[in-house]
């Protein structure tokens, strides 16, 4: 007699049916466990960040003991090395080799979107940290949730902030000449103008650029700054700025990679002072931020920033959507919708909620670097509710224009 | 006007800085015949050391002498057990000085973590230099005024000492310097240690204020190349000359046409090339 594996199948499913029946523990606790799949960058000159997200992931799951919903987690780790072929290399890794449930990152935007079709093709949810617009804007994929920030998020913040409460009235931009910047000082630039004030200077140094000085010479007699780097180049920036002799007589405000918090340690005097816009506070004062502080403090010595941030909360999502699919968490398709609908109050960066392409809506801090005790702090200043990736624009009017890139929308401002 | 000053004084700083970079290069590639594709690694590794030092409270020249000795025998240590077992095979060694660049990048990676740091200026080199309403960090004038006197030192070096002169003969013919008796492979564990010691030193001379990360390496190193090309390999005023002309032409380029940023240094080094391959100093290689 030959036993059919589907009979055997069948057995034991019967078997498993009987143990809940008669009340015994529920056998999904001895069930495959749940795999998290993380695309992070551990070598190269992004590995700063991709180093904060693995370890914002690592505390999360900590935390929780490596079970959420009842279930088992287990974190595969994948470095991309931070480019898009690096990317597609391991996102197929994990996707058809482990088979994980779901992905946790990419960090930068052009890995983001080298990897959305393939995820979306794949049916494996996402949930991403990069800043790439478009990704749930024009060409949203219902696969991919992102509880970190657009780029234009924060600096659409700002750019309102910049006019209607510093009254400045010119100001110069300066950011890395990449998407990401592109799209944060489009944004910063959108909603500055249309508040009032005058965009008079935009200047793209390249990604790699060994001295900010000639840049910051062409700034000329603005009442403001703001600068979109990201990286390691804040630092480079703010140095050149502060040596140049313009700190303190043109104000710098930044955006929210331009100041994170896990970065203060790297900074200087040079940095006091600087008003930054950004999604994630290590001072915010909720009970999971707490906890996540103290933990990334005590497990790794650092304060944590919103690269590692982004990933604890993104480690909540998945944890809500679990809990809400149960037994069903295995089903991708179920597990992306359950994403979509997740909503959190409480989050080391505040509550948290989804619009329908997949993009956070939560708030949105303002903060001064102060000096404390000889450490930089980021004092919050102000706080904005419920900002959306659409900001106080007519979500319609937003998508039928051209995504944000250098010169859309076009600076009408400039001078010379 | 003040526009033009401030790119001029900078131009000076960063051309010192250069020279410092650019100097060991030039003197392993004219004697070993190798691009080393280590120096940025080398250049990195010295902004490092001289950090972790620095943050240790040694004073600001200590930590520059330590990192600079430490560097040198790095360089020296590399030569001997690793380039020496593949002499006379250029390919391969500019293959293995790549395969360290990569190593040296990640071991810093793990040292170091990814942040990025940036020391403090040493405090008595702090002030600021105001000339008319402009202002000047003491700090940059300081990195010319020592690329000055390493460029004078190894002018005396190889211009006036009987090792200079070995050195010479060996970049003009190693083949016939060894002729004549000159023991030619250590004068290319002395080079490869010297040039590691000068970029380790202009490493911890700039990391005040180009600061120090992951990457730092692969920027400095077509820096390195492209001033050795415009020079001329092997030839120290041609690196000198290479570094304050590529100095002008960043900060002048950059400000002037912002939308050539990304070839602006790549341009005169293709039309050298094309018009005086050996570059502007170097002599012509038989």
């Amino acid at each position: 007699m030959t036993i059919k594996r589907r009979t055997v199948l069948a057995g034991m499913l019967a078997s498993g049916a009987g143990a809940v029946a008669v009340g015994m523990p529920v056998a999904r606790a001895q069930s495959a466990p749940f795999k998290i799949g993380l695309l992070t960058v551990k070598t190269g000159p992004l590995a700063q960040g991709g180093i904060q997200m693995e370890q914002g992931i690592a505390a999360f799951l900590k935390e929780k003991n490596n079970t959420l919903a009842g279930r088992k987690v287990e974190l595969l780790v994948a470095d991309t090395g931070g480019n898009p072929a690096g990317a597609k290399t391991k996102a197929q890794e994990v996707i058809e080799r482990d088979k994980v449930n779901v992905i946790l990152g990419p960090l930068a935007a052009f890995e983001l979107l080298a990897i959305t079709d393939y995820v979306r093709d794949n049916a494996t949810p996402l949930i991403s940290l990069a800043a790439a617009e478009d990704v749930t804007q024009r060409k949203a994929n219902p696969f991919v949730i992102r509880p970190s920030a657009t780029s234009g998020q924060c600096s659409h913040v700002m750019g309102d902030y910049a006019a209607k409460d510093l009254n400045l009235k010119r100001v110069a931009t300066i950011s890395d000449d990449f998407a990401f910047g592109h799209e944060q000082i489009s944004a910063f630039q959108r909603a500055y103008e249309d508040a009032g004030g005058k965009v008079v200077k935009k200047l793209w140094p390249p990604l790699v650029t060994p001295d900010y000085t000639p840049f910051i010479a062409q700034i000329g007699k603005v009442d403001g700054v703001f600068h979109g780097f990201a990286g390691s180049n804040p630092v480079k920036f703010m140095r050149s700025y502060a040596d140049l002799g313009l700190k303190g007589k043109v104000p710098l405000l930044a955006g929210w990679t331009g100041m994170d918090d896990a970065l203060l340690k790297s900074l200087g005097d040079e940095a006091v002072g600087v008003l930054s816009a950004a999604y994630y506070s290590a001072t915010a004062d909720t009970p999971s931020n707490r906890r996540f502080v103290a933990a990334m403090q005590k497990d790794y010595g650092v304060l944590p920033g919103g690269y590692s941030a982004g990933m604890y909360v993104a480690g909540q999502c998945v944890e809500a959507a679990m809990q809400e699919l149960d037994s069903k968490a295995d089903d991708r398709k179920a597990l992306a919708e359950a994403l979509h609908r997740v909503a959190l109050t409480d989050t080391p960066r505040g509550a948290v909620k989804f619009d329908q392409y997949g993009n956070v809506v939560g708030e949105v801090f303002i903060r001064r670097c102060d000096k404390k005790d000889g450490q930089l702090v980021n004092t919050v200043i102000k706080t904005y509710q419920n900002v959306s990736q659409f900001w106080s624009y007519n979500e319609r009017e937003f998508l039928a224009n051209p995504v944000y890139t250098r010169d859309y929308p076009p600076a009408k401002n400039l001078e010379n | 006007m003040s526009l033009w000053l401030t790119l001029a004084v900078n131009s000076i700083a960063l051309g010192g800085l250069l020279f410092l970079l650019s100097s060991g290069f030039s003197l392993i590639f004219g004697l070993m015949r190798i691009p080393n594709l280590m120096h940025g690694s080398f250049f990195m590794l010295g902004a490092y050391l001289g950090v972790t030092l620095l943050a240790r409270g040694l004073n600001f020249w200590v930590a520059a002498l330590l990192s600079t000795l430490a560097l040198a025998l790095i360089g020296g240590l590399i030569e001997r057990v690793l380039l020496r077992r593949l002499a006379g095979d250029p390919l391969p060694q500019v293959l293995l000085t790549l395969g360290g660049a990569f190593i040296v990048a990640d071991l810093c990676l793990m040292l170091w973590t990814g942040d990025p740091w940036q020391p403090g200026t040493p405090e008595h080199l702090r002030g600021v230099v105001e000339v008319g309403g402009l202002y000047f960090p003491l700090f940059r004038l300081v990195i010319v005024a020592v690329g000055l006197v390493v460029a004078i030192a190894l002018w005396l070096l190889v211009d006036w000492t009987r090792l200079g002169a070995k050195i010479r003969a060996g970049v003009d013919d190693a083949a016939i310097a060894r002729v004549v008796g000159i023991k030619v492979s250590q004068l290319f564990t002395l080079v490869f240690a010297l040039g590691a010691a000068l970029a380790g030193f202009g490493g911890v001379m700039g990391a005040p204020y180009l600061s120090v990360y992951p990457g730092l390496d692969f920027e400095m190193l077509p820096l390195a190349l492209i001033v050795v090309i415009l020079g001329g390999t092997g030839s120290l005023l041609g690196a000198l000359v290479g570094s304050f002309l590529i100095g002008f032409l960043y900060n002048f380029g950059q400000a002037l046409f912002p939308d050539l940023a990304y070839v602006i240094l790549f341009l005169p080094m293709l039309v050298i090339l094309v018009l005086r391959p050996q570059g502007l100093f170097g002599k012509v290689v038989p």
